[in-house]
């Protein structure tokens, strides 16, 4: 096995490791405990493990973790903070967005760095589905994904 | 009032956060992983298995074959047990098998210390086969000399009834009879999580499983059959679960993980499919043929609907036997007072096993009725909903093969809530006269569906509520919640008949089969009917309990007392606080003398089965050169009785609008007729709706009160995803003039049509 040494950010966390080079972002994370990137499909097809590197999603199942040496990730662990929720994942619990919540994590990272890209822009709904197309959803029919995306975008 | 508002999921904050744990995010300490040795053919015996490569690579615990498995057939399908031995399912499965049957089948299992190495040594053993004739549709596995998919041969069932008189007699009062052919394909339920489990031994006697599952209770009883083990030595643990949508309706890796820890010394070993085995290698919606007949008058009064079925159930039965049938008695209450003639006929195929998928063979069973009343109707020179609203089941028709009058029906109220919204007259007369190219069309298509299995299954469910020290009540349910909402529908009935705040009821979300009460799980949509009369009665004594301990506490008499947000108070001075809920709750915990622990549980049986009702309105744009449907506007209209949380409600006619416009347009698993090899088994090539794809969906509904609910209610999960396949299928031939009478609609589909009926 040949490891590299990385240095990265998790939310708010530091960390310096040696990590296996074949490894995954979606399997380090997981590994250190932020579950809430799933493995939906491991190749990048259904967006379920998205998080943030530097800002921008990117399936963390076909990342990999050496790639994130010297960034900053973000996960939906860490924008929840002090016990508030970030305005997106407001928006997603009032407007119903959330069924089974498998793809729920990967969806709010995608509209936090949507959102935070498009600040102050007034969003059609055309624009917010183009936006979220690489997110998969089989139980809400995207209807109130795109509702919270929209209500999050005016909070 | 806690029904009827919609309160905060009671899962939501976790799920947002990413706090919801699911199977996958256990683990313990020694957890070895499986996988599966796949057959890379779909029809064939296994000839030799040489495990030995795989047995030296460092990591591997051990390699199990089909000589290595229990010799005892077992069934998968999620259905409570049956008393009656020609009602129980079909036993066609072993643990693994030397006689493949479709691509991707299950010859032997590699065990290792870690994912990767047991993925590298699943591809280290070698399989020979000797490959058989190979029966992907239903011509080839039907046919006189078909190879034998299982002992017996390969129709397993042939089922039929006939209500509301006699075909025969109803088919000399009819002036027009219409028929035609409608056939849809292999669809994939596509959940996001993919089937997960673990299982570990407590001790040398009990195993402990722990999985991703709709059914956690029949899980532990159907390993209890494959493994020969008393059902009580066998524990089920179901976490949070990222959809099933039927798919875990059906007993697919417990056995399997609970044999190997069995072998490997009670050590805990996990299965985690892979995506692409976890659409092919689990379960499908049947592809069907529906041969639909219907005769009416010519003032438009339908006299019978005939329908057959030829019911394709792939490789193994699951829920095959039982599908047709579940479908066939569900759509005989959308018009009861003509004749009903049902037919089905399930076989065995070269394909993946097809189970449960949300409405159970009802989205095929209706794209052949609602299409060929829609021919009816364009026959008479009808308008299509007037056609409906004549026909349509009214309060007192004679609903369901039980024979009941009592129901709330709103269908026609759906009919006529629908036309209104998506502005029927208006837009036909508009877009009678469009002509070229661009062309817009308009399509209607109703449903009928059941609120649960009975008559055909036992319906029980439970319900446990704890008074807890600090006046809340914990709620234990065997229901279990999928993503549904059932946790919070149900926290909701409880709360409104005890009397506490919903923020008041802590939902024992978890199940685990050794604690949580007895009920058969999340399928037939049946968990808010037939759980709400558990979660009623259990509050009704829960709250009693409450005002006799009152009475002990203050001698005061208990008719006059009532529990109304979280207090005690004097039915006749509603004003006056007595007592707070969390001091009477001290008092009964921790006075020496008097109370106790306050409880309530109730096991309870359903034997009604309210029909719920609806309909889908489409309007679509045609591009004929491109052969490209756009859909305009949809619309679903309900009749689900009463509604408990309306924003839960609206999210589950989304879901299954989008889940029926996927497989009206876009979905299909793709398999080679010649040599059942599958195409398209993964996200990229089967082809589910990105948000892109959708159109602005819109829910409404017609509620009513059925009367056979202590709430109202009736069912949601499934009935939104009946309708729009025939929906469609109407718009599009009111815009083109062309019927395509087979799913899905692609524009491959459609070239061939448009084609041959001359427009390009």
């Amino acid at each position: 096995m040949q490891s590299m040494n990385i240095k990265l950010t998790i939310n708010t966390r530091k960390y310096e490791m040696d990590v296996d080079v074949r490894k995954s972002l979606m399997d380090l994370l997981r590994e250190l405990g932020y579950t809430s990137v799933k493995h939906g499909c491991g190749v990048g097809e259904c967006g379920a493990c998205t998080v943030l590197v530097d800002d921008i999603p990117i399936d963390s199942c076909l990342y990999l973790a050496t790639w994130a040496n010297n960034t900053a990730i973000r996960t939906t662990e860490g924008e929840c903070r002090d016990g508030k929720l970030s305005a997106v994942q407001d928006a997603y619990v009032e407007e119903g967005a959330v069924q089974c919540g498998f793809c729920t994590p990967g969806l709010i990272m995608t509209t936090t760095s949507f959102l935070e890209k498009n600040k102050g822009k007034d969003l059609s709904r055309e624009e917010i589905k183009t936006g979220h197309a690489g997110n998969l959803c089989r139980c809400t029919g995207y209807q109130t994904i795109i509702n919270a995306v929209e209500t999050a975008s005016k909070k | 009032m806690a029904v009827g508002q919609s309160h905060i999921r009671k899962d939501v904050r976790a799920k947002v956060t990413g706090k919801t744990r699911y199977t996958d995010d256990f683990s313990m300490p020694g957890m070895l992983q499986a996988k599966y040795v796949r057959s890379p053919i779909a029809h064939g015996l296994v000839k030799s298995i040489d495990k030995a490569a795989a047995l030296a690579i460092p990591g591997v615990e051990a390699v199990f074959t089909h000589e290595d498995v229990p010799k005892t057939l077992f069934p998968t399908a999620g259905h409570p047990f049956s008393l009656d031995p020609d009602h129980q399912d079909v036993a066609d499965r072993l643990l693994l098998t030397d006689h493949v049957r479709y691509h991707g089948d299950e010859v032997a299992i590699v065990v290792a210390r870690d994912h990767l190495t047991a993925a590298k040594a699943a591809k280290a053993v070698v399989v020979e086969y000797e490959e058989l004739p190979v029966c992907v549709t239903s011509e080839a596995a039907m046919a006189k000399d078909a190879p034998a998919i299982h002992k017996g041969g390969n129709i397993i069932k042939f089922t039929t009834f006939e209500i509301g008189g006699k075909l025969a007699d109803a088919e000399k009062e009819t002036d027009i009879i219409v028929e035609g052919t409608f056939s849809t394909p292999i669809v994939l339920h596509c959940h996001l999580e993919n089937h997960t489990a673990y299982a570990y031994m407590d001790d040398s006697d009990h195993l402990v499983i722990v999985s991703s599952t709709q059914i956690p209770h029949i899980c532990r009883r159907i390993v209890g059959q494959a493994l020969d083990m008393p059902w009580a030595r066998i524990r089920v643990i179901k976490p949070y679960i990222g959809g099933g949508f039927g798919n875990k309706q059906d007993v697919v890796l417990e056995p399997m993980v609970a044999f190997l820890s069995t072998k490997l010394g009670g050590a805990p070993v996990k299965i985690e499919l892979e995506r692409e085995e976890g659409l092919v290698a689990t379960r499908t919606r049947h592809s069907q043929t529906v041969t639909a007949r219907a005769g009416v008058t010519n003032d438009g009064v339908i006299k019978f609907i005939d329908l057959n079925v030829i019911n394709n159930t792939g490789a193994y039965a699951s829920h095959g036997h039982s599908i047709p049938m579940a479908a066939g008695s569900k759509f005989c209450n959308l018009y009861p007072r003509s004749v009903s003639k049902f037919s089905a006929t399930t076989h065995y195929g070269n394909v993946p096993a097809a189970g449960a998928m949300r409405a159970y063979g009802s989205p095929q069973l209706f794209f052949g009725v609602e299409s060929v009343l829609e021919e009816v109707a364009r026959e008479l020179g009808m308008d299509s909903v007037d056609f409906r609203i004549k026909n349509s089941a009214r309060p007192g028709d004679i609903i369901s093969k039980i024979g009941d009058k009592k129901h709330a029906v709103g269908m026609i109220e759906c009919l006529e809530k629908g036309r209104e919204a998506i502005d029927w007259e208006a837009k036909k007369e508009r877009y009678r006269k469009e002509e070229g190219n661009i062309r817009r069309g308009l399509g209607v298509a109703s449903f009928s569906y059941g609120s649960g299995t009975y008559p055909a299954c036992v319906e029980i469910a439970g319900c446990r509520l704890i008074l807890n020290q600090d006046g809340s009540v914990h709620m234990q349910i065997g229901a279990t919640e999928i993503g549904q909402g059932s946790d919070t529908a149900l926290a909701q009935m409880a709360a409104e008949t005890l009397g506490i705040d919903y923020d008041a009821i802590h939902v024992v979300s978890e199940q685990d089969t050794d604690v949580t009460p007895f009920d058969p799980g999340a399928y037939a949509s049946r968990q808010t009917y037939v759980a709400a009369p558990a979660v009623h009665q259990a509050a009704g004594k829960l709250k009693a309990k409450i005002l006799e301990h009152y009475h002990l506490m203050t001698g005061e008499d208990k008719e006059n007392l009532d529990l109304s947000g979280g207090k005690i108070i004097r039915k006749d001075q509603p004003e006056s606080v007595l007592l707070d809920l969390q001091d009477l709750a001290l008092d009964s915990y921790y006075h020496k003398e008097r109370g106790g622990q306050l409880t309530a549980e109730v096991s309870s049986k359903t034997c009604t089965n309210a029909p719920s009702y609806g309909c889908t309105f489409v309007d679509l744009e045609v591009d004929i050169e491109m052969c490209a449907v756009t859909i305009k506007q949809i619309i679903n209209v309900h009749d689900a009785g009463k509604i408990i949380h309306p924003l839960s409600a609206e999210g589950q006619v989304h879901g299954g609008m989008a889940m029926g416009v996927g497989m009206a347009l876009f979905e299909e698993l793709l398999v080679d007729p010649e040599s059942g090899w599958i195409y398209n088994g993964n996200l990229l090539d089967y082809k589910i709706p990105t948000c892109v794809d959708i159109p602005d969906l819109e829910s409404a509904f017609v509620e009513t009160f059925d009367p056979t609910s202590p709430y109202g209610n009736k069912s949601l999960g499934e009935p939104p995803i009946i309708s729009q396949g025939p929906a469609i299928r109407n718009a599009i031939w009111d815009a083109t003039g062309v019927k395509i009478n087979e799913i899905p609609m692609t524009p491959k589909v459609l070239f061939r049509h448009f084609k041959n009926a001359g427009l390009i």
